[in-house]
């Protein structure tokens, strides 16, 4: 079963052949990383943002006070991180 | 390209926490409730103990209500969290479609929420469970936290691991071979890691084992339907978007390689 794409070495025909239910949507040739590398910049902002929710005004702190922590906080437990 | 993956992710993962919030309102925040009458049961005590001893505590001020915590709160920690997280997926999904294994987006995406479940969540979960309020000792909070992200970047690093070593086993053994082998690999070094970090155990000797039982199950839940929601979600509009571009042929993913 060829169902990691070969290094070229796979004959496309036999792939095509034996595993056709194995993507019934068809491959899509990949978007070129340094297209995708600009883009790591939202990654970061969501990371960010998970931050916010997960342990802001808990362990660490940016904003001073309390009221980001109190405000998420029903969340923060129940979404598995660490609070009181 | 990259750009609309985003947009389509993030309003994926908008609409998974959606999803989740009335989840966690209709199973999860009655056990925070609970939670969080045993903590004030304990604090009674100790301030009519404190009382009887001449100590009189200074009540802690309530920023926010109970009933704001539990309503727009709840709703805007897990909106945050549900669409960054859909952001996020769009990212690992813009690398891997057409990279890590031969199957169309749908696919790709599945398997993109069904591994990113495992490494995010459960794993790092089965070390360090999800606990209702009054549980956690406030003093404990930094190293909590600290071990806590310890455990998911070790947990996603040996999923990026396993997902490679899988990738290279299978030129010389096969699909299913190769990921019995990876799927190995992560059990065997994500139990290393369990077993090498410090246990934590804060939970009060007669903390009503039921709540905390159904406190963690909630959390699971919400997360299964979180991540469920952004594998298929987000596949079925991708199956969709990729259907009228037209299929592309192996010889011309494995140049794409080269
Ligand atoms: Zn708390």
């Amino acid at each position: 079963m060829a169902l990691f794409q070969p290094g070229g070495t796979l004959d496309p025909q036999e792939f095509q052949m034996s595993d056709t239910t194995f993507h019934p949507d068809g491959v899509v040739t990949p978007i070129p990383v340094r297209e995708i590398l600009p883009w790591l910049i939202f990654g970061a902002l969501m990371l960010l943002a998970i931050y916010f929710v997960g342990a802001e005004e808990g362990a660490t702190a940016i904003v001073p006070g309390m009221y980001v922590h109190e405000w998420v906080h029903d969340s923060r437990h129940l979404l598995g991180f660490p609070c009181h | 390209m990259v750009r609309t993956l985003l947009i389509r992710g993030m309003l994926v993962g908008f609409l998974a926490g959606l999803l989740v919030f009335g989840f966690a309102r209709v199973f999860g925040e009655p056990q925070v409730d609970r939670a969080i009458a045993f903590e004030t049961a304990m604090d009674d005590a100790r301030i009519k103990a404190d009382a009887a001893r001449g100590i009189h505590d200074a009540a802690e001020p309530e920023l926010v209500s109970r009933p704001m915590q539990a309503s727009y709160g709840l709703l805007t920690g897990v909106m945050v969290y549900g669409t960054a997280f859909g952001g996020l997926f769009a990212l690992v999904f813009a690398f891997a479609n057409g990279r890590l294994v031969a199957l169309g987006p749908r696919a790709v995406s599945g398997l993109l929420g069904l591994l990113g479940f495992v490494a995010f969540y459960l794993v790092p979960n089965l070390k360090y469970p999800a606990n209702p309020p009054s549980v956690g000792h406030p003093d404990t909070i930094g190293l909590r936290t600290e071990l806590y992200v310890v455990m998911m970047a070790l947990s996603i690093a040996a999923m990026v691991a396993a997902v490679m070593l899988c990738r290279r086993l299978a030129f010389r053994y096969g699909a299913w071979s190769a990921a019995t082998i990876a799927a190995a690999s992560y059990i065997a070094a994500v139990a290393v890691a369990a077993w090498a970090l410090p246990a934590i155990d804060e939970v009060p000797g007669d903390f009503p084992a039921v709540v905390l039982w159904n406190f963690r199950t909630d959390s699971f839940g919400m997360q299964l339907l979180l991540w469920t929601t952004l594998g298929l979600g987000f596949g079925v509009l991708t199956g969709r978007a990729d259907a009228d571009r037209g299929r592309r042929s192996m010889r011309q993913i494995s140049a794409a390689w080269r």
